[in-house]
């Protein structure tokens, strides 16, 4: 007998090394794993952040403006309307001349206008709009630099490279360094990215339409989704009989989750916009396509949520006679709750992220304007950064890194907002 | 199977004579007809005939099962796990209804009324006969909430005094209230089993149900805190009619009145409890009482 525990005690022995080896192996295996991920992530983060974070700074030029009546207000009306169509771009140009009088030739006077963005004349026309009585006066002013100007002052534009490769050519090159040496040129923080709509000029897109779209959007989206998706998935797993019906629906629903969201799009284009008539390229017509989109990933979730729920809990409630929906939203709802969120918030992290249905349904548009509401033409974020990263000038790149810091800044405040809320329905015990 | 629910009509227990078992199809397993009396002279729970068969027919849980539930009285099931006597109580409060492909054939009613007819409304039933668990299942929420819940629903109590009130009493005859009036607002689920088993019960009687069905209450506690539910059934026999499925018999012997002995689905003898105990009519029930099988 002793004996034969003696040798059963030798084979667990022998054995032990080997277990142990394999354990060993498994554990730094997952160690591994999670340290390329860690470092895939990071160079992923440290790459979008060195190449956005210039786009926080935007460079402007100091100018001294003369408000010439002639040019803005010949008339003498002072009336809104003619102030506001106003040729204030001849002002920029004015005051750029009185800097460079030695600039006399035709061809250089239109390549030194370059130095100033289009959005300096609009800036000036703010300007006096907001307060007439500059009219006639002499000031000093901040306008925004070609994006070129801009380029150069952040170090993106080689000095050293041949000329006819160079974006700025040796007598832009010699006018900056003058401006320069007065004092004029300086960079600031960017805040009309954060303020202004998209443009064709780098320096003056922002991302604010962008934002305000994806905001609306996604806001939309959670107001449909999230009510008709619980509403669905309580009804399917506490109150529909079992029958081959449902489990035609339980199967579509599964089915509809893997669907290309691209095929949304498309029906969104079919249904909503040519059917119904919703107008397109705005944050309505987005929100109902991505609606449809992440309505099944919400029931899914939330019907596994609602099976996690013990029936002991719904038989208390039936026994002290709740009725079957008193039992749900009593008791069985806040329980299911936080698996609920959870799912919901999955759903719309993959709403923010897609592009690919809103391109059928024209949210891919170049708009200026920040959206106001609903009904208004918008874009989205991941959509602006594919536009962006698809222009060709060189200022845009810094801003399409930008746009994915705040796209992911937005992904990362929904999901503390997610935390957040989930624990606070999880402190229920 | 024949359903025979339409047939009672009357008042009287001789009209309401159940069918006997050798009338009836099926194997029997060498059972003919309960034996004892399943009578009661105050009923208030009068069940003839039922027949619970589960997935659609498939598996037959309850084979034709009569028997009365009187007036303040215990009546305690006991039986071999898996003779059906959980079922038959859930039958009482229609708690089978939440089953799929449960199907009751026969008549049960409550005070004469039908509670299987079909313009029955199942929430006041279950107000009127409450249930209690195996496992305790209190709500995750507060042990105050937990006994306000029924009051509250069923609008029970007019203000927040009213409900203070019957917290406190339904607390306090359920003996839990001298250990929980200081943490009422205390989850109900941070109690010890046996507290969280008669929270539970405080929770059932809070509603003032007539009938209170206990389905192995004392299974998953310790002795001193089945002597403290065994008490409390002795307590509140005075004021409900309550129906216990347990598996100790001492436990039957100790708080019942009548015994009802269930095996495979049948009801094989019922009597007053001390004679089920010292002298069974039935081979089978003097097998399982005396330990030789179950």
């Amino acid at each position: 007998m002793t004996n034969e525990t003696q040798r059963t005690i030798d084979i667990v022995h022998a054995g032990l090394r080997k277990r142990y080896a394999r354990e060993r192996r498994f554990r730094l295996m997952g160690l591994m794993a999670i340290s390329l991920g860690l470092l895939f992530v990071s160079i992923l983060f440290l790459d979008i952040s060195l190449k956005g974070y210039t786009a926080f700074q935007q460079t402007y030029l100091r100018l001294q403006v003369y408000y010439d009546p002639s040019i803005i207000d010949p008339a003498g009306t002072t009336r809104h309307d003619d102030l506001a169509f106003a040729d204030y771009a001849a002002l920029v140009k004015q005051s750029l001349r009185t800097v460079f009088p030695d600039v006399t030739d035709r061809q250089d006077k239109r390549e030194l206008y370059k130095l100033a963005s289009p959005g300096a004349g609009q800036a000036l026309a703010r300007r006096v709009l907001a307060d007439p009585s500059v009219i006639g006066n002499r000031e000093e002013i901040w306008v925004l630099a070609n994006d070129d100007v801009d380029m150069l002052a952040k170090g993106k534009i080689d000095r050293d490279a041949p000329e006819d490769v160079r974006r700025l050519d040796d007598r832009a090159l010699a006018w900056i360094d003058r401006l320069e040496q007065r004092g004029d040129i300086r960079k600031q923080f960017n805040t009309g990215f954060f303020s202004s709509g998209d443009s064709r000029q780098p320096e003056q897109a922002g991302i604010a339409g962008a934002l305000m779209g994806s905001f609306y959007t996604l806001l939309l989206t959670l107001l449909m989704s999230f009510p008709l998706a619980v509403g669905t998935a309580v009804y399917l797993e506490e109150f529909a009989p079992r029958n081959r019906l449902t489990d035609l629906i339980e199967v579509n629903i599964n089915n509809l989750a893997a669907v290309p969201s691209i095929i949304f799009g498309l029906l969104g284009l079919a249904v909503f916009i040519n059917f119904f008539g919703v107008p397109r390229s705005t944050p309505l017509v987005g929100a109902l396509v991505l609606t449809l989109m992440t309505l099944p990933t919400i029931i899914i979730a939330s019907r596994s949520a609602l099976k996690s729920v013990p029936p002991s809990i719904r038989e208390a409630a039936l026994a002290v006679g709740a009725s079957p929906l008193q039992t749900q939203i009593h008791h069985v709802l806040p329980l299911a709750m936080p698996g609920m969120l959870t799912g919901t918030i999955i759903g719309m992290a993959q709403a923010l992220g897609e592009t690919a249905p809103l391109l059928m349904i024209g949210m891919i548009a170049f708009i200026v304007d920040v959206p106001q509401g609903v009904t208004d033409p918008a874009t989205v974020l991941p959509v602006q950064i594919f536009l962006w990263a698809d222009s060709p000038e060189r200022a845009f790149v810094e801003r399409t890194s930008a746009a994915i810091m705040v796209l992911l800044a937005f992904l990362v405040a929904m999901n503390l907002l997610a935390v957040l809320l989930r624990r606070r329905f999880e402190r229920r015990w | 199977m024949t359903s025979v629910s339409t047939v009672i009509d009357s008042e009287n227990r001789d009209e309401i004579a159940p069918v006997s078992a050798g009338d009836r199809d099926g194997p029997q397993d060498g059972f003919k007809e309960t034996v004892g009396d399943i009578y009661h002279p105050r009923p208030r729970l009068t069940c003839r005939n039922v027949d619970v068969c589960y997935d659609n027919g498939a598996a037959h849980a309850i084979r034709n099962v009569s028997l009365d539930i009187g007036e303040m009285e215990v009546l305690a099931m006991i039986g071999p796990s898996g003779c059906g006597k959980s079922t038959f109580l859930r039958c009482l409060n229609r708690m089978n209804d939440t089953i799929d492909g449960c199907e009751v054939t026969g008549s049960i009613r409550l005070d004469g009324e039908e509670i299987y007819s079909k313009d029955l409304d199942v929430v006041p039933l279950r107000a009127r006969v409450g249930m209690v668990f195996q496992k305790p299942n209190p709500f995750p929420k507060s042990i105050y909430e937990n006994v306000a819940y029924g009051p509250r629903i069923h609008g029970l109590a007019a203000n927040k005094a009213e409900l203070d009130e019957v917290v406190e009493s339904s607390l306090k005859r359920a003996a839990l209230w001298g250990e929980v009036c200081d943490r009422l607002h205390q989850p109900g689920t941070g109690l010890s089993g046996g507290q969280q088993q008669r929270l539970c019960i405080a929770r059932a009687i809070a509603v003032s149900p007539e009938v209170i069905l206990m389905d192995e209450p004392c299974s998953a506690l310790d002795p001193i805190a089945t002597a403290k539910v065994e008490e409390l059934i002795d307590e509140l026999r005075k004021r409900y009619t309550i129906v216990i499925v347990t598996h100790s018999m001492q436990q039957a012997a100790r708080v019942s009145q009548r015994t009802a002995y269930f095996h495979l689905g049948n009801l094989v003898e019922m009597d007053e409890t001390d004679r089920i105990f010292t002298d069974p009519q039935h081979q089978l029930t003097e097998d399982y009482i005396t330990g030789r099988f179950g």
